[in-house]
């Protein structure tokens, strides 16, 4: 447990950085700072490893203060990543990795080895290990820096905005990792971010700083898009915090429907009368083994002449599909927004069609669970 | 010109070729006088120019460490070395006379503080260029202020350097010859005592051309010393190779 006490950073020119924090770090789970620039987030995450000291108030790890340690040996005990990941040119991608065992004492060839885990652990080749980091693509040198920074086993982490300068497929990728790292490891993560996107991604607890260093929330992810408590917090998260607020609820509140859904041997009378019976613009078709092929509509199907199986016929492409079990409203919302039908395709674990889910439908399984 | 003449022209070009080698292959060494032949000057000269290069690292070192820590220091301390630079080195070597006499210091001293111009400047820029994001990772890390410098920012800076001490070597083991004024200059004893005063021009093409391959042999091996001290920063073609094809995912 981290705790902030009153922490402040007032610099002799004036400037206030970070103003009379208190806050509570839960261990074991994964806190974001997130702010504008100049919201004291940075200040206040490198107050826990004593980069910044503070000029009034208290911080503890685990109760104790970490201005009873020599800075050096504290941070040894804490990793660190950091933006543009800092590796040291000079030296191979295991000897980065192997940087504070080596401060520690470790032997050499008891570091490297440890450095060789680590790599595994993060998604590197055995390969890279005698590369130099200049010779690493963005992404793959953030990983180096987040193995650096586990190399001693931390039980703190702090990462100060890790993924900001990679390109957004690979931030993506990045931080599906960290949450995988974060299932198996279960480390106190403190994470700076001025991407509100990143926060509720990767957070458990969210932090937001307004300009001058003063928290202004502090919530689970949830609860914050939901009741932001002051018009800066709710500017902060955004016009759209309504609809990324359902990524928090499951696909699987939907019903799927299956009557306009109908495999490519059908003919196209049949299908027409089935669909035109309910009033259904659209209808699906998947092939045998239930996998979509496409949409037609049902006004096509009009005029197609008689014993046609829809396998034949042009179909509009089936688009983007969400996976009824995994997902969550915003996906299925996202599937239905982008489908040429306006009808959002639900799908299982091995991509078969399980139904469709219409805009009304999804608006009415909205309402009630946002209620 | 007629063919007979282009012949003779060409003829009296080999002679005075074939003349300077063969003054070269006899001067080497002159048993009769150890001081005087080629090979001990050469040998003096290379003793002058590395001996004061060295001394101009072990004095820019330190300086440009202090330099970098306390950035006020440096725009006083760069001025006074490019002042000293302004002084002719001939008046410097007869300056001298009077404290170090006729001893090779006489020339050693002042081709040290000259280096400084050139080496100051470089470890203070290859110790400014160290990214800032690696140096914070290495206080977060958990370094020492000296442990840092030693094992991080020195190390980063190397190139830059090295790339300083290339530039000053070769402008010092041209200026040795200088202080053949004073009676020291190694090869420039050549040019100035057995070609100038003598109007003769075999020792003076000797005494360049020795010089220039001095100055060649002497940039190829910190070259060499480059390789093999940073690795790292080798920017070649299969770095950029490597680039476009990259090992696994992004």
């Amino acid at each position: 447990m981290i705790t902030f006490e009153g922490a402040s950073k007032h610099y002799p020119d004036g400037t206030v950085a970070v103003d009379g924090l208190d806050l509570t770090v839960e261990t074991g789970a994964t806190t974001v700072f997130v702010g504008p620039s100049g919201s004291g987030k940075t200040t206040s995450l490198r107050m826990i490893n004593r980069m910044v000291e503070p000029t009034g108030g208290t911080v503890r790890i685990d109760g104790r203060d970490v201005r009873d340690q020599d800075p050096a040996v504290l941070r040894r005990s804490i990793g660190y990543v950091i933006q543009q990941a800092g590796l040291f040119p000079h030296r191979t991608v295991l000897d980065n990795i192997a940087t504070v065992p080596l401060l520690l004492g470790w032997r050499r060839a008891k570091a490297r080895a440890r450095a060789a885990e680590l790599m595994e652990l993060v998604g590197l080749q055995p390969a890279q290990a005698r590369r130099y980091p200049h010779q690493l693509s963005g992404g793959q040198q953030q990983r180096v820096g987040v193995a650096r920074a586990l190399a001693a086993d931390p039980p703190v982490l702090l990462m100060d905005e890790p993924f900001s300068a990679v390109d957004p497929v690979v931030r993506t990728t990045l931080q599906d990792e960290l949450l995988r790292l974060q299932q198996e490891l279960h480390k106190t993560i403190v994470f700076v971010t001025h991407d509100i996107d990143e926060a509720v991604r990767l957070g458990d607890r969210i932090a937001v700083f307004r300009p001058g260093g003063v928290l202004a929330q502090y919530d689970a992810p949830e609860r914050l898009l939901a009741e932001p408590v002051d018009a800066f917090v709710e500017s902060f998260i955004g016009y759209d915090r309504g609809v990324r607020r359902l990524s928090f609820f499951p696909a699987r509140e939907l019903s799927p429907r299956q009557d306009t859904v109908f495999d490519d041997q059908t003919r196209a009378e049949d299908a027409y009368d089935i669909a035109a019976g309910h009033g259904s613009p659209w209808v699906l078709v998947v092939s045998a083994e239930h996998m979509p092929l496409g949409w037609v509509g049902t006004e096509q199907l009009a005029r197609v002449p008689a014993g046609v199986p829809l396998g034949d016929l042009d179909l509009a492409p089936y688009g983007h599909t969400f996976n009824v079990g995994t997902d969550s409203l915003r996906a299925a919302l996202d599937a239905a927004v982008l489908s040429p039908a306006g009808l959002a395709v639900g799908v299982d674990d091995d991509g078969r069609v399980v139904g469709v889910v219409s805009q009304d439908d999804l608006g009415t399984a909205i309402w009630s669970v946002t209620e | 010109m007629s063919a007979a003449e282009t012949a003779h022209a060409g003829t009296a070009a080999w002679d005075w070729v074939t003349g300077v080698a063969q003054w070269g292959v006899d001067n080497w060494s002159r048993p009769g006088e150890p001081d005087r032949g080629i090979r001990p000057r050469l040998v003096q000269h290379m003793r002058l120019a590395y001996v004061s290069i060295g001394i101009g690292l072990a004095l820019a070192l330190p300086l440009g460490l202090a330099c970098a820590r306390w950035t006020r220091l440096y725009p006083p301390v760069l001025t006074g070395v490019n002042v000293l630079y302004a002084v002719p080195s001939i008046a410097l070597f007869f300056l001298m006379l009077p404290y170090t006499g006729f001893s090779e210091w006489t020339a050693i001293v002042p081709l040290s503080l000259y280096t400084l111009v050139i080496l100051l400047p470089n470890v203070v820029d290859g110790l400014r260029q160290v990214p800032d994001h690696v140096r914070q990772a290495a206080v977060a890390m958990g370094f020492g202020p000296l442990r840092r410098l030693v094992a991080v920012e020195m190390p980063v800076a190397v190139p830059v350097i090295i790339a300083g001490l290339r530039v000053a070597s070769v402008a010092t083991i041209s200026m040795v010859s200088v202080a053949s004024l004073v009676g020291l200059g190694g090869l420039g004893q050549l040019i100035l005592t057995d070609g100038f005063r003598r109007q003769f021009d075999a020792p003076i093409v000797v005494g360049i051309l020795l010089t220039v391959a001095l100055a060649l042999v002497t940039d190829a091996v910190l070259v060499l010393a480059q390789r093999r001290l940073t690795p790292w920063a080798r920017r070649d073609r299969s770095r950029r190779a490597r680039a476009a094809a990259p090992v696994g995912e992004r």
